[in-house]
């Protein structure tokens, strides 16, 4: 009979994620508006699917280089420099990972040694805590503020930097809130950074979904490019989820101990996935450019339909989230969400999840049919009428 | 201004029945903007119509036949193929024709209750003019997608869970 627990410490003294509670009691339940999904609505576009057939045909089922196809890492580099003006060297500055979130760990996986601290602005995407955490470094995190539009400002990035401070994980636009930093905005955080000689990890999963001003890439600001790991990927923007493809560009030496990671934990991001992408890359735009008009559209409905119904909530730069104060009801956020769908049955996630400074908010995903999104309000706004 | 009519164009051809309210919201602009827009457009005749895409056979037990017929012509001096396109899509029978490049000249798609129906239309009427040197019919056996629409679509239900990160 075994004596001990055989998990290690560290995994053991991981929390999870409290998305999973409340994943758990919405799914249980039938009839569920969902507006708590982080991924979205559309189905992945045919042109794309249709040439992984044709690739699968063509016999491409074997492994790939450690980093990816080079003609992907080539459409990646093009892409880049066409998109948002940075300019990566195909064959030694870019790797083809396994989501951004394969991308995010192995960035920290790459740098970060124990005792190092790596700051994680929240709210924020669930998964860097933890993460920073498996790499060995200590996770600190910068509570951004409602007032500032949950935008990280230079003052709040230096009050939290210590001598121990290594990195920053920084997600433009961002998930929960979908705030969106300004080029300028971009510029004085960089003076902070290059100011403490921080390395930066810049999540811009959500870059081309962005709704009032073009996106600015962290790389593309003056003496930014060799301080930081760009991380992206194909989810959001093309409609790519559950294909698991994302990369990382940044400077060769992060990127190749990366791939050197990457070689003896996954081989290669999956062959098939590559070859849609390929097509994305090559053939996507219009596709993307329709479903970021759609984005566009929802958000302005759910933005002036929250506000109406006297859930104030800001107009999100980019993302598909809507981030609601939901203050007026008197409720926490959990509180909130949790009776929203036992009452009306729709989902939404509550803002503490995303890091303390979320609790007073929910997030609204707004990839969902407008018909869907329409019912929502319907039945949110009979919630909070009960409530205000 | 034309970008805006452009959004509230494409919003209104996948669904005329959406009300100018929620285009409002969808557009971030006023209600009266939204109806000033719609009243323009249908003055200028870019809006036509708001037609209604029905599938008759859930409803009532109704054959309806439609047949694509591809007609040779004999253009007229001056006026070209236009007038002979006029002589046939004035008959109600028509619902569309187009002036084709290849093998034959007029598209013609005409809509009936029985084929022995639209077989009359072609044989005393189409055929008859003096104008049309010969016809070629095909019956439609089933519609799969319809001005864009795939009809019967019953797998468009969303496969994901409901709440990730």
């Amino acid at each position: 009979m075994k004596k001990t627990s055989f998990l290690s410490k560290q995994a053991d003294s991981l929390q999870p994620s409290g998305i999973r509670r409340f994943f758990d009691l919405a799914a249980q339940m039938e009839d569920v508006i969902s507006l708590g999904v982080g991924e979205p609505d559309f189905v992945t576009p045919w042109s794309f699917i249709e040439h992984s057939f044709h690739a699968l045909e063509q016999g491409y089922t074997s492994y790939t280089e450690n980093a990816g196809m080079l003609d992907l890492r080539e459409e990646i580099s093009n892409y880049l420099l066409g998109s948002f003006g940075v300019n990566y060297d195909a064959e030694k500055e870019i790797i083809v990972t396994v989501g951004a979130s394969q991308a995010i760990d192995l960035a920290l996986r790459a740098t970060v040694n124990p005792g190092e601290e790596v700051l994680v602005v929240e709210p924020g995407f669930v998964a860097y805590v933890p993460t920073v955490s498996l790499a060995g470094g200590t996770p600190v995190t910068i509570q951004t503020r409602p007032e500032d539009d949950f935008k990280l400002t230079p003052e709040l990035l230096e009050a939290a930097i210590t001598p121990r401070t290594k990195a920053i994980i920084l997600c433009n636009p961002n998930n929960p809130t979908g705030a969106a930093l300004t080029r300028n905005e971009l510029e004085k955080v960089a003076g902070v950074v290059e100011k403490h000689d921080l390395l930066v990890l810049s999540d811009e999963i959500y870059a081309e979904l962005t709704y009032e001003d073009v996106h600015t890439s962290f790389p593309a600001i003056e003496n930014m490019k060799e301080r930081t790991v760009l991380i992206s990927g194909f989810s959001k923007a093309f409609a790519m989820t559950g294909w698991r493809l994302g990369y990382a560009t940044g400077p060769e030496e992060i990127i190749q101990t990366m791939v050197k990671i990457h070689q003896f934990t996954m081989m290669c991001a999956p062959t098939i996935a590559q070859h849609a992408a390929l097509e994305a890359m090559k053939n996507g735009k219009s596709s993307v450019d329709y479903m970021i008009k759609s984005y566009k559209q929802r958000r302005n409905f759910i933005v002036s339909s929250l506000n109406e119904m006297g859930l104030s909530c800001p107009n999100p730069g980019g993302a598909f989230y809507a981030f609601p104060s939901i203050r007026e009801t008197g409720l926490s956020s959990a509180d909130f969400a949790e009776e929203l769908l036992q009452e009306e049955q729709v989902a939404v996630v509550p803002g503490n999840v995303f890091g303390e400074s979320g609790e007073g908010f929910v997030r609204c995903s707004y990839a969902t049919s407008l018909k869907q999104l329409d019912e929502a309000m319907r039945r949110i706004k009979r919630f909070v009428d009960r409530r205000i | 201004m034309q970008e805006q009519e452009i959004e509230l164009l494409q919003l209104i051809e996948k669904n005329a029945n959406l009300e100018p309210s929620k285009i409002a919201k969808l557009m971030a602009v006023s209600e009266e903007e939204v109806r000033e827009l719609l009243r323009s457009l249908e003055e200028k005749k870019a809006i036509l119509g708001y037609s209604t895409l029905i599938d008759w056979a859930k409803v009532v037990q109704k054959e309806e036949v439609t047949a694509m017929v591809d007609v040779k012509v004999q253009p007229a001096r001056g006026s070209g193929f236009d007038k002979v396109a006029e002589r046939i899509y004035r008959f109600p029978e028509v619902k569309a024709v187009y002036l084709m490049s290849g093998a034959y000249d007029l598209s013609v798609s005409v809509e009936g209750k029985t084929m022995m129906e639209i077989g009359r239309f072609i044989s005393e009427k189409l055929s008859a003019l003096d104008s049309v040197l010969s016809t070629t019919t095909h019956f439609v056996l089933k519609r799969y997608k319809h001005d864009g629409i795939i009809l019967d679509d019953e797998d468009d239900n969303d496969k994901r869970m409901v709440v990730t990160p």
